[in-house]
């Protein structure tokens, strides 16, 4: 964080790393369930995808660009343009190293994804594990942040279909805190047909931008006009508005969101409902209190 | 996980020699005690001699700090989890808490530089911040002890800003400390709070002695009647009178020995102690959860009577407009809060397991070549010459993790990012819990 600070502040004294220079950890969403019903099929978004990521790299040439598959039931680096190797039988003739690279790796996590699913086909999830990968996107900036006053300027965008799954309410919020300890904006970009109420929180706590787009055919102008400039720049730009945050929470006892509940004054657990005991603490209530 | 690094050069600094690569990571620190001249130094911090060991043939070398570090680091991280997880997560996280600051003659001494009073003044505005941090629902007051008596300089209240600004406006000391009056004046403020508080004190103390009206055993009594929780640092040496009033009120006392040490102990005070959870009585709070209103619209908030544009909560229950949480609603007396602020505190509830430390020739089992990398950041886990660096496996995942991701998962994320990433090692988990 201080370190993040200083780089801000002090002038740089080498040309390699001015404020302008990103770090762009794209957390894509590959969840089957949620691209079975999407409006447009996977291969049209992920070339969108891929030409934003492309005019990253163009912008600066000191851009770095990391992309994190959340899957439904496991998430993995697939991308990462610092250490893309030098392979010459990728090379085709018919689509840059970048490509071909990324769309190995996507292949590979995908069906290593679906195998683990049969498993667990049966419980029916829908939602994909967005705390795994915030988390590894976190510890990867730690990385970078590890590496000397000097590093480019990391934020993470978020392109999320599949709708929250509740039973990761904490993990989610002790990775946004995390991100806004070390200020890390999280940028959400959701193209499912319901708001998010976890990227809702993340981006307004953390200071990003959160867009959910109406036409899902022109995405790439829409990633390329709101969430391809540095943070540097962003504050000369008139970027979306939050239209309202959902500051609801879900509750521990059947993960429900509710907008009033019962908090318990010893461990600061949610209940729908009042009960006798705390699931989370065992302490025995002795009355309930009003206000 | 900058932070930590950043208390880690801070308490490690001077007293290790420095390796070439240290040097790069600590130049935002300097000024700091490095752009002073060797003269103008405090013999005391540079004690060189003490981060070097001699090897097998005899040469001096520098210690491995960062060896030494993770493990009192892990040291710590496993004291923690085991008196957590006996205790049953019955921490207080609703504390009432005042902090007594000493501004009695004895602050003037000049032992910490530039005197004891600065130098605690400096430390309570960085806990307070780290204070509210861990403890969201939390509130604190401040009181100064200054010719003898004892003066609210701030009311319990939860906005860090305007506890330090009073602070620092109120920085001169005279006059004899008086350990009875503090405890009285504060004894009377903690009985109104609310039952299911947590009532603490904390008394950063300078002076030798107290000069007190009446008899302070009987103070104490009822300090210990209050559930009032009193913990004492000390600035100078250890006093009798401090020791058995912590003793009487499961309080804790400390005496620093130095800036640095003042500092770790008084951060020590900022997450939730465990043993109080049987003071407070436990209830079912009733709350609500505001959501927040549309940037641009304008409405009419319910606490300063005055037309708003954009930002503001509704109350969910009489949809009255506040403009801060937490707060009381105006209109029906809910109280509101947002659900992070909630959030903040769950990783104190849910801690996640230390990792294991994983032995070397498991990592050169070629049937695990996947796990040579760091699972959260990507690192390899071979230092250059292809030998196996030291790392860690998390027990329920077994996905290995480099030291610093260890340190940063357990400091700050409180996540365990492989358990996090696989779905069926989640239902385990669950099943387990």
């Amino acid at each position: 964080m201080a370190i993040g600070r200083s780089a801000v502040m002090a002038p740089v004294p080498s040309k390699l790393y001015s404020d302008d220079v990103s770090l762009l950890m794209v957390l894509l969403d590959t969840n089957p369930f949620f691209w079975s019903t999407a409006s447009i099929p996977f291969s049209k978004f992920l070339s969108h995808v891929l030409a934003f990521l492309n005019s990253i790299l163009l912008i600066n040439q000191f851009n770095q660009v990391v992309v994190i598959a959340t899957g439904c039931n496991s998430c993995n680096f697939i991308f990462d343009s610092s250490s893309v190797p030098a392979n010459p039988n990728l090379e085709n003739g018919r689509m840059p190293a970048l490509c071909s690279n990324l769309l190995q790796k996507l292949e590979e996590f995908v069906t290593g994804d679906e195998k683990l699913s049969k498993e667990v086909l049966a419980a029916g999830i829908g939602s994909s594990l967005l705390s795994g990968s915030l988390s590894m996107a976190l510890c990867y900036i730690q990385r970078v942040f590890r590496t000397g006053p000097l590093h480019p300027q990391p934020r993470i965008l978020c392109l999320q279909g599949s709708p929250d799954g509740p039973e990761q309410y904490v993990a989610v919020m002790n990775a946004i805190f995390s991100a806004q300890r070390s200020m890390v904006p999280i940028d959400s970009c959701v193209l499912g047909a319901q708001h998010s109420a976890f990227l809702q929180q993340a981006s307004y706590i953390t200071g990003g931008v959160y867009l959910k787009p109406q036409q899902l055919d022109g995405l790439f102008q829409y990633l390329s006009t709101v969430f391809a400039t540095d943070l540097h720049s962003r504050r000369f730009l008139q970027l979306p508005k939050p239209a309202g945050v959902d500051f609801r929470a879900s509750c521990f006892c059947h993960k429900n969101t509710i907008d009033m509940g019962y908090i318990c004054s010893v461990c600061l657990s949610i209940f729908c409902k009042h009960h006798k005991k705390c699931s989370t603490c065992g302490r025995k209530r002795q009355s309930s209190l009003e206000g | 996980m900058n932070d930590m690094e950043h208390r880690k050069t801070n308490n490690g600094e001077g007293r290790r020699l420095d390796g070439e690569e240290e040097e790069e990571e600590e130049d935002e620190d300097e000024g700091n005690g490095r752009g002073l001249d060797a003269w103008e130094r405090a013999y005391a911090d540079e004690r060189s001699w003490e981060s070097l060991q001699e090897d097998e043939s005899g040469l001096l070398r520098p210690i491995d700090n960062k060896t030494i570090y993770h493990a009192q680091y892990r040291r710590r991280i496993r004291s923690l989890y085991s008196t957590t997880t006996t205790a049953r997560i019955q921490k207080g996280l609703i504390r009432y808490l005042y902090i007594v600051v000493d501004l009695s003659r004895a602050a003037a001494e000049m032992d910490f530089k530039p005197s004891r009073m600065a130098v605690v003044a400096k430390h309570i505005e960085a806990f307070i911040r780290e204070f509210f941090d861990q403890n969201p629902l939390s509130q604190i007051g401040l009181v100064t002890i200054k010719d003898g008596l004892a003066q609210c300089l701030t009311d319990l209240g939860g906005s860090p800003d305007s506890h330090v600004k009073a602070l620092m406006g109120k920085l001169e000391c005279s006059g004899d400390s008086s350990l009875q009056n503090a405890l009285d004046l504060v004894h009377g403020y903690l009985n109104q709070i609310p039952s299911y508080g947590h009532r603490e004190v904390l008394i950063l103390y300078s002076a030798l002695s107290t000069c007190d009206p009446g008899d302070i055993m009987e103070t104490i009594q009822e300090c210990k009647k209050s559930k009032i929780r009193c913990s004492v640092i000390g600035l100078s040496a250890e006093i009798f009178i401090c020791r058995h009033l912590c003793q009487e009120t499961g309080g804790s006392y400390s005496v620093a020995l130095d800036e640095s040490h003042f500092k770790e102990l008084l951060l020590e005070h900022a997450p939730p102690p465990p043993a109080i959870a049987e003071f407070a009585i436990a209830n079912l709070i009733k709350m609500g959860f505001p959501q927040r209103a549309a940037e641009g619209v304008i409405s009419i908030c319910s606490c300063h009577k005055e037309a708003k544009v954009g930002g503001g909560y509704t109350c969910p229950r009489c949809k009255a407009r506040v403009c801060e949480l937490p707060t009381e609603c105006r209109i029906c007396g809910l109280t509101l809060v947002s659900s992070p602020h909630l959030a903040r505190s769950y990783h104190h509830l849910f801690p996640i397991p230390p990792f294991d430390e994983v032995s070397l020739s498991l990592l050169n089992n070629p049937h695990q070549r996947s796990s040579r990398a760091c699972f959260g950041c990507q690192e390899s886990l071979l230092i250059p010459g292809n030998k196996p660096n030291l790392c860690v496996a998390c027990p329920k995942c077994k996905q290995h993790f480099c030291l610093d991701c260890d340190i940063y998962i357990h400091e700050s994320l409180h996540n365990c990012p492989g358990c996090e990433s696989f779905r069926h090692s989640k239902i385990v988990s669950v099943t387990e819990e």
